[in-house]
């Protein structure tokens, strides 16, 4: 029997650069969202901490090599990169990683182009590496996390991965044109 | 015209352009005011009611009369103020509300009827035939007044929003906001410097004025690369904060492209900030005002600070001989400044007796300005003082009233200014934004020395309450003169027309007017007489007419009090508040996995919600839509077909209460389904209406999977959240969204068995999943979902796939469907299945229905309670006065959605109306026109015959009231 094509949410989209920022679509990873049970949550930690990674608090993720745990809102977590055997049984589990688009932005410019869409301060000060927001991009619902000194990683609604790319292209031409403009 | 050896302007630079169609030239660093007043231009403008020509009165944003629309055809932006736009070369700019020509205007006719046409003037007049002033009477009055105009084209230009985030923002950068930023930034806080100007350096640059022994200039260029050079200031040229908001957020509109003459293909015009300000030092300087004095409005009469800013930083004589009229110390320094400057001063007119000026040129003490000369630019003015009367030839009078502090801001977020008698002035009042201190000429300091302590001492409180520690820095030496100034509003006692706002026309016996005719609180006279509603928001004119105002009703000014001042502080285009919102950027949108594959069979997308869904999938030879439809239903009732449903809202909820919680939310019971089994639910609001329904498949135990409809997956999914933390926040019950983690398709019709086998692993066992049933499988190699449910009324299934390959199955779905006959089926098609069946869309479950009205009361179980359950048995929510859901049918002819339904023989008024129609749809199964409903006590008059009006469609049929279920009652096709 034939086997069914797999496309990326981003598929024919990406990569895209613009005045030294570089936005390009992360590999496919296995997503799995982790909800602990009542009383259950110094378990999940244990078993995320045998994989090297962690429950992440609040706003803030814990990465390992290609893995990593993110926080994403109350009493949930993404696990990404990694699976989630031992967490059967005490914590919700839910496989996610068909639902995301995920992006990297990347290069000197990448705050000031998301300065243009997402609400909140994303300034080193105010937004270190491995700060994580549940926040907006545009009329989007974002997942951003800073993954290093001038990269962000977002998550946006696989639906919405063609809006998404069309915003953040056209603030990356306009960030760059103020450079060209004199 | 110019003069040699002052101003910033950079010479070896020049730019032409054009006004009005004629060639200009200036230099790189002029504003079109500027330029055109160096070219000797001086009727810039018309004004808005007589069509008087006007000249440039100032020097900055407050501007009123020198508006210009920049631009042709669909880039025209109207109401440009000269003085803030730079010249660039290939800069186009036309006079506004003049024809034929800004120099001859036929509207100027409107100026010999002044006499008639004061404030009220239309109110009284144009009364009478009432149905006149909507059709004929305002239309002529808008045409001949007003400004600029919008092209009517499509604005095709780039416009851009953006955040900004900082621990102090300072608003202005003359001498207060410098030394605020300089302090600021030296303790180490992220500081935001915004200055609306071009340049940075506020009055600094428009003074001759020497800070610590080196000119303004310099001294401003030496902080702003101390400023460049600390790395937490971000400098903000050409930025003006318009409005205070909560939060500390602050709206900012920045120039970004339209002082370029060639900018970048991607550059926006104009970028709107939302700064997000931890404490805000608001060093917005002040605004010059004019003194009403008889024919002030003529070209060459300008503000006296104006006249010096035109000097000192564009090298440009406002005039070749240009006397003085004033109030106060300040203005004399423009008759010293000129002289000095070679510029000839033929006199300085104070109204103080005791004012002693010393300079070079003729100085009448206690004397007052009593009329002016010269149609288009001023020629002459005539002078009262002790010595009598006298004529003084003149081409440039620089006024001065006294100051306004720009406070503007403070006053967005309900703040009243206070009246300050001692410097004749509104200051802002304390804490009236919070986190913002006003400081500098803002605050009513107008020495510069006076401006540097006070920015630094709003720097200081601003980083102590930060609890950022710092310590005061020697402050720059600059002058320090005290304010001294006379009250002094309007010259009184001599005939002729004295302007207190030229922008709108309003002259100070329009204000006495108002106050004679009882609209006397400031806020009625400004309504009145429209003072204060031009695009310079009264920056110019509401405290000279608010003390015109206080004389004329003998109270005083602090009891007279301002208007209220509200955002935007200087205009911000609809563009800028909008950008990123033109055309399909007015929302995101959501595509489905099958979107292309759609798209190549020519389907048209209809939105649903943010979601684009296939209409129908029109084939060769099918003219029309219904053509597609009638095809698409034929084959799920007799063949197959493919429907991509993955928009419907997919909720996973998990844990060992997750099944008491389903029974919670949904009316009946939840809690007994078994592993491999759905089962639809009806889901209320707190207030007992039906609020969406949907199936729940049981995965495992302990483990659902809800469905939603598309439209409510979102307020669904919070309703849940809300009711666990609100309501039974101790359950250990875990739930999120995988709407998008899942392509589903719908494969529906007599061979869907027939399709499904051909891809599946496995074929399908009726034992193992009847209807209403659900078992893992695997389809094409890749783990999948399957469930039986039916949303057609056919023998249906859904088949959930990870969304990577949606894609590639639903094309393989519809190629297999349409080998054995049938294929792909849109939304009109759809709905026509569901509307056969009598199954319900949020058309009919559309928030004021009950379970009761949808005929589904005995689902709201009686041996459990759920949200909604108690209120949804409030009398008046039940019984034989409701509409209740019924099925409408009319063979031969058709009506719509929205129609309303009344006895036969009623008249269709409201008074009749039985009830309404909510869904219609012609079945070609059943080879007649179908609706849904909802009628008085419609369960029990099925048969009836009923009038279904519409008068929007001019449709008056008789149509019969039915069950819902048109087809297949027994329901013997799904479960088959």
């Amino acid at each position: 029997m034939a086997s069914l094509l797999e496309l990326t949410p981003c598929e024919g989209l990406l990569p895209v650069t613009a005045g030294g920022v570089t936005l390009a679509e992360l590999p496919p990873a296995l997503i799995t969202s982790i909800a602990p049970f009542e009383a259950k949550q110094a378990a999940v930690a244990r078993v995320l901490k045998s994989l090297g990674l962690g429950w992440p608090r609040p706003g803030r993720m814990i990465a390992r090599g290609d893995a990593c745990c993110l926080w994403s809102g109350r009493g949930q977590a993404m696990l990404i990169g990694a699976g989630a055997a031992g967490l059967e049984g005490i914590a919700a589990l839910s496989d996610q990683g068909d639902g995301w688009a995920r992006m990297r932005i990347e290069g000197a410019h990448s705050e000031a182009v998301l300065a243009r869409l997402v609400p909140v301060d994303l300034s080193p000060a105010a937004f270190g590496k491995a700060d994580v927001a549940r926040t907006a991009l545009g009329h989007m619902m974002l997942l951003i996390a800073r993954t290093g000194g001038q990269a962000f990683d977002l998550m946006v609604f696989r639906s919405m991965a063609r809006t998404a790319v069309h915003e953040l292209t056209v603030a990356m031409k306009a960030v760059a044109a103020r450079d060209n403009a004199t | 015209m110019r003069v040699a050896s002052r101003g910033l302007i950079d010479r070896g630079a020049p730019v032409s352009f054009r006004f009005d169609g004629r060639e200009h030239g200036g230099f790189s660093g002029d504003t079109l005011a500027s330029a055109l007043l160096a070219a000797g231009v001086r009727v810039m403008g018309r004004s808005f009611k007589y069509h008087r020509p006007r000249g440039v009165m100032t020097a900055g944003p407050e501007e009123p009369n020198a508006l210009v629309t920049v631009g042709r055809g669909a880039a025209q932006v109207p109401n440009v103020r000269a003085t803030v736009q730079e010249i660039h070369a290939g800069l186009e700019a036309f006079a506004q509300n003049c024809w034929p020509s800004l120099g001859f205007d036929l509207m100027a006719l409107n100026d010999l009827f002044a006499p008639f046409i004061g404030a009220g003037f239309y109110y009284k007049t144009f009364m009478w035939p009432r149905a006149f002033w909507e059709r004929l009477y305002e239309p002529a009055i808008r045409r001949a007044a007003g400004l600029g105009r919008l092209s009517g084209l499509h604005n095709q230009d780039h416009y851009e929003k953006a955040w900004a985030f900082c621990d102090v923002l300072v608003v202005g950068s003359g001498p207060a906001g410098l030394v605020a930023a300089l302090t600021a930034a030296r303790a180490g806080a992220r500081v935001i410097l915004a200055e609306e100007d071009s340049r940075f350096g506020g009055r600094l640059l428009a003074e001759d004025a020497a800070v610590d022994g080196l000119g303004g200039p310099q001294w401003v260029a030496r902080a702003i690369d101390e400023l460049k050079s600390l790395g937490n200031v971000r400098l903000m040229a050409r930025t003006t904060v318009t409005g205070a908001y909560d939060g500390g957020t602050f709206g900012a509109l920045e120039r970004v492209g339209q002082h370029l003459a060639g900018p970048p293909a991607d550059l926006p015009r104009e970028c709107f900030w939302r700064i997000v300000a931890r404490r805000t030092v608001l060093a917005s300087g002040a605004h010059e005002r004019q003194i009403a004095f008889p024919m002030n409005d003529r070209p060459g009469i300008m503000t006296a600070g104006a006249v010096r800013a035109y000097l000192h930083r564009w090298g440009v004589a406002a005039g070749r001989s240009v006397s003085v009229f004033c109030n106060n110390d300040d203005a004399h320094r423009t008759a010293r400044d000129l002289a000095a400057a070679g510029v000839a001063v033929a006199a300085l007119v104070d109204v103080r007796a005791d004012a002693a000026p010393s300079g070079d040129f003729p100085v009448f003490a206690g004397a007052r300005v009593i009329g002016t000369r010269g149609r288009r630019g001023l020629r002459e003015i005539t002078v009262a003082s002790h010595r009598g009367t006298e004529r003084i030839a003149t081409d440039c009078l620089a006024v001065s009233g006294g100051w306004n502090p720009a406070l503007h801001l403070s006053c967005h977020m309900n703040g009243r200014p206070v009246w300050r008698e001692d410097i004749a002035a509104f200051v802002p009042g304390p804490d009236s934004v919070p986190g913002l201190t006003a400081c500098g000429a803002a605050a009513g300091i107008f020495s510069t020395a006076g401006a540097f302590a006070d920015g630094e001492r709003a720097a200081l409180a601003a980083l102590d309450a930060l609890g950022i520690g710092a310590v005061p820095a020697a402050l720059p030496e600059a002058e320090d003169q005290p304010t001294r100034i006379h009250p002094y509003w309007q010259v009184t006692g001599v005939p002729g027309r004295a302007w207190l706002d030229p922008a709108n026309d309003v002259t100070v016996k329009d204000v006495r007017l108002a106050a004679q005719e009882n609209l006397a609180s400031v806020e009625h006279m400004k309504r009145y007489t429209t003072q204060g509603m031009a695009p310079d928001q009264g920056k110019n004119s509401s405290v000279a007419a608010l003390a015109v105002l206080a004389e004329a009703t003998g109270r005083g000014i602090a009891e007279t009090g301002t208007t209220t001042f509200r955002p935007p502080y200087t205009p911000v285009s609809i563009a800028a508040l909008g950008a990123g919102g033109q055309g399909a950027g007015f929302a995101p949108q959501r595509l489905l996995t099958s979107h292309q594959a759609s798209l190549e069979r020519g389907a048209p997308m209809v939105e649903a919600g943010l979601w684009y869904r296939p209409s129908y999938f029109p084939r060769p030879g099918e003219t029309t839509w219904r053509a597609a439809c009638d095809r698409e239903v034929g084959m799920v009732r007799e063949k197959v077909g493919v429907c991509d449903v993955s928009t419907l809202g997919k909720i996973d909820l998990q844990g060992p209460d997750a099944a008491r919680f389903l029974d919670f939310v949904y009316t009946n019971t939840l809690a007994t389904l078994k592993p491999g089994r759905v089962r639809y639910g009806l889901m209320l609001r707190e207030d007992g209406m039906v609020f969406d329904d949907g199936t729940t498949a049981c995965l495992a135990p302990g483990h659902y999977l809800m469905t939603t409809t598309t439209a409510a997956a979102g307020p669904v999914m919070r309703h849940l959240e809300f009711v666990h933390q609100a309501h039974c926040a101790g359950w250990n019950v875990r739930m999120v969204s995988v709407t998008e983690h899942w392509a589903q398709f719908a494969v529906a019709g007599p061979l869907a068995v027939a399709l499904l086998d051909s891809i599946l692993e496995r074929p399908i066992d009726d034992a193992a999943l009847p209807f209403l049933g659900y078992v893992p499988v695997r389809a094409m190699g890749v783990a999948a979902r399957l469930f039986r449910i039916s949303f057609s009324g056919e023998r249906g299934y859904e088949i959930a796939v990870p969304a990577r390959f949606g894609a590639a199955l639903f094309r393989d779905l519809v190629a297999r469907a349409e080998n054995l006959g049938g294929g792909a089926y849109g939304m009109e098609a759809l709905n026509v299945l569901r509307i056969e069946k009598g199954f319900l869309t949020h058309a009919e479950i559309h928030g004021r229905v009950t379970a009761f009205d949808i005929g589904m009361q005995a689902m709201i179980s009686r041996q459990k309670d759920c949200i909604g359950k108690a209120a949804s048995q409030r009398p008046g929510l039940s019984g034989q006065q409701r509409e209740q859901l019924v099925g409408l049918r009319l063979t031969g002819g058709s009506f719509g959605a929205g129609a309303h339904l009344y006895n036969a023989g009623d008249d269709p008024v409201a008074a009749n109306a039985q009830g309404y129609v909510t869904s219609v749809c012609h079945s070609p199964t059943l080879k007649s026109h179908l609706g849904l409903g909802f009628v008085k006590n419609g369960r029990a008059r099925h048969g009836e015959r009923l009038r279904l009006a519409d008068p929007l469609r001019a449709t008056d049929v008789q149509v019969e009231l039915t069950h819902p279920v048109f087809f297949d009652p027994e329901g013997a096709r799904a479960r088959g």
